[in-house]
């Protein structure tokens, strides 16, 4: 597809940032919001709640760890891409995409298995209000790391014909703020008790 | 349409190799009983984490000045929502207001907390 036939928005950067980039980092901003407003309330409820630390006991920090190795390679393997499409390696590019895809499928495979044991030893979304956090927090970050892997095979599928290249970078822009919250959540969630 | 390079490519699996690292160090510092110690390992390595991946992977240093200064609102707006509201969640009695169903479970776990 020649440059003339896309939408204006794709191609036009009065900013100094490409549209489609500039989209991105406003995405990003205001999943700041929802992100930093979740986390500001578990932080203060934390805080005045001493006794969720006994809740906060029960959680796998093994399977919270290993999530957190899981994002950041796949962290990896977009950014890996984002420079194979810089290189105009498009099929490179979209093979990189892929595996951070499969990161992130495995980071929800470990995510099920973890909220399995939890639930089947009774910690449910009403047990109580870290519980009601726990929940709330992973599973909102869980369906956000669910919508970039979909956007990330599509992505992928133009990539391994050459095509739409620039959006590798805007994908891999999200993947990296998906990470950068899970480093956040996984502290707060499995380590501090 | 293809992509053009804004920004030179740092070795990115060396700071992937320092990202695992920290981890193993947040792991090794959650397993101490000093609370200064647990918290520097969790949030303190959580910082230089988040930071590390924002510069290297995401390259807001490199971008237009703006982008940063737009991340830095937000998390100012956050900031704001918190000191506006924690005092009043954080604390379960004030001057002329008590919460005592929140008080009241909380009470063991403050009780364990000071022995």
């Amino acid at each position: 597809m020649s440059a003339s036939a896309k939408p204006i928005a794709n191609t036009r950067s009065g900013t100094g940032i490409p549209t489609a980039r500039l989209i991105t980092w406003w995405v990003i901003a205001s999943e700041i919001v929802i992100f930093g407003g979740l986390l500001a309330s578990y932080i203060m409820h934390r805080i005045g709640h001493p006794e969720w630390a006994e809740s906060a006991s029960h959680t796998l920090t093994w399977a919270g760890a290993l999530n957190t190795f899981v994002l950041l390679t796949s962290s990896l393997c977009a950014v890996l891409a984002h420079k194979a499409a810089d290189a105009h390696d498009g099929p490179k590019a979209a093979k990189l995409l892929r595996l951070t895809a499969l990161g992130g499928l495995i980071f929800l495979c470990i995510k099920g298995y973890e909220w399995t044991l939890d639930i089947r030893e009774g910690f449910v979304l009403s047990s109580g209000g870290f519980w009601s956090f726990y929940y709330t927090l992973a599973g909102l970050h869980g369906l956000h790391v669910l919508a970039g892997m979909i956007i990330m095979l599509i992505v992928a599928a133009d990539a391994a014909k050459n095509q739409e290249l620039q959006r590798v970078e805007c994908i891999g822009l999200y993947w990296h703020f998906v990470d950068i919250v899970w480093i956040f959540l996984f502290p707060l969630l499995y380590i501090a008790r | 349409m293809t992509t053009e390079a804004h920004v030179q490519h740092p070795n990115y699996v060396k700071i992937w190799a320092i990202l695992v690292a920290l981890l193993i160090v947040s792991l090794i510092g959650s397993m101490s009983h000093i609370r200064a110690v647990l918290l520097i390992a969790a949030f303190g390595v959580a910082v230089v984490k988040a930071y590390l991946v924002a510069k290297n992977f995401m390259h807001v240093n490199v971008e237009k000045r703006w982008v940063p200064y737009l991340l830095i609102v937000c998390l100012l707006f956050i900031f704001i929502f918190f000191a506006g509201v924690s005092p009043d969640v954080m604390k379960h009695s004030g001057l002329h207001w008590t919460n005592p169903s929140a008080d009241q479970p909380a009470q063991p776990g403050a009780a364990a907390k000071h022995e």
